[in-house]
């Protein structure tokens, strides 16, 4: 029983030191848990989605005026 | 294009945008939360290099068999190509700014992929120092070839033969940093996908744009007869 708990206790003791040595590096969690990251992951998926609304809008434009100008020059026979 | 293809690049966006932000990353020292920055930064010259291949491709089928769908093809990927590589080259010097300490710090990559944006713009002045459109269109197809064989090695070769900061180089070909963590890898590679289909979605609209431009001025040329 004694040495199950020795056992147990230098495996918490591995667990916590690499996780110390992990969380060493300065991250934004700070930043997360406050929950403003949110408001960037927001920000950027506005662009994305303007973008991409766009990409469409050009997509069917171009269609428009490929369908006008089949119409204008298909009757001199081109 | 077809349009799946143009709503799995739209998802896969979707999905590179949300992970990228909140997903874990490695936790590295002057790197920090600039790591994410690999999700967008790689993936636009990733987007390039495709790019140019498919301009590459088109040029040698254009030598082959001269037509001018060819020849719109082979221009407007390389055109979309190199918006690519200009934003990868600003990204690159934003993040170089703060993880290494300058926006330029003559990186051999970084040196060698201006030097293979440079000869790709020179692409577009012979083009538009040209007249005659098929002595145009033939002369911008050889050296479309000349260009592709010049940046496969001054961006994949000699940073490799030197040492760079960027990962993978110094006789390593690896791309070692990613190989630390899987779950970057399941977010790089989808945005690799996604930035590869909208470039070519982006192109698909410049050519057919193109076609336009010219069955116009094909039309106000038979009405000037």
């Amino acid at each position: 029983m004694k040495r199950v708990s020795k056992l147990v206790c230098l495996f918490l003791t591995l667990i916590v030191s690499q996780t110390a040595i992990a969380q060493d590096a300065e991250m934004a969690d700070g930043m997360r848990a406050s929950g403003k990251i949110y408001v960037v992951v927001g920000i950027i998926l506005i662009v994305l989605i303007g973008l991409v609304v766009y990409l469409f809008m050009t997509d069917k434009k171009l269609s428009k005026l490929e369908e006008q100008l089949n119409r204008t020059s298909k009757p001199k026979g081109v | 294009m077809k349009t799946w293809l143009k709503v799995v690049a739209v998802i896969l966006l979707f999905y590179v945008h949300l992970a990228g932000m909140l997903g874990d990353v490695p936790r590295l020292h002057i790197l920090n939360e600039t790591i994410r920055a690999l999700y967008f930064h790689v993936p636009m010259w990733f987007g390039m290099c495709a790019l140019f291949l498919v301009s590459v491709y088109h040029s040698v089928i254009y030598l082959r068999n001269p037509t001018v769908d060819t020849d719109r093809k082979a221009v407007e990927y390389a055109n979309v190509g190199l918006v690519f590589g200009i934003l990868g080259m600003l990204t690159g010097m934003l993040w170089a700014n703060y993880a290494w300490g300058s926006p330029w710090h003559g990186d051999p990559k970084q040196n060698g992929a201006a030097i293979a944006l440079l000869v790709y713009m020179a692409y577009f002045v012979l083009r538009g120092s040209l007249e005659n459109q098929e002595q145009k269109a033939r002369l911008s197809a050889v050296y479309n070839i000349f260009a592709f064989a010049a940046m496969i090695p001054l961006i994949f070769i000699i940073p490799r033969m030197t040492s760079s900061m960027h990962p993978g180089s110094g006789g390593n070909p690896g791309f070692n940093m990613y190989d630390l963590d899987n779950r970057m890898r399941l977010i790089f590679y989808p945005a690799v996908i996604a930035w590869i289909l909208v470039g070519v979605w982006i192109a698909s609209q410049r050519i057919r744009y193109r076609k336009i431009q010219d069955q116009l001025s094909d039309l106000e040329y038979e009405k000037s007869i």
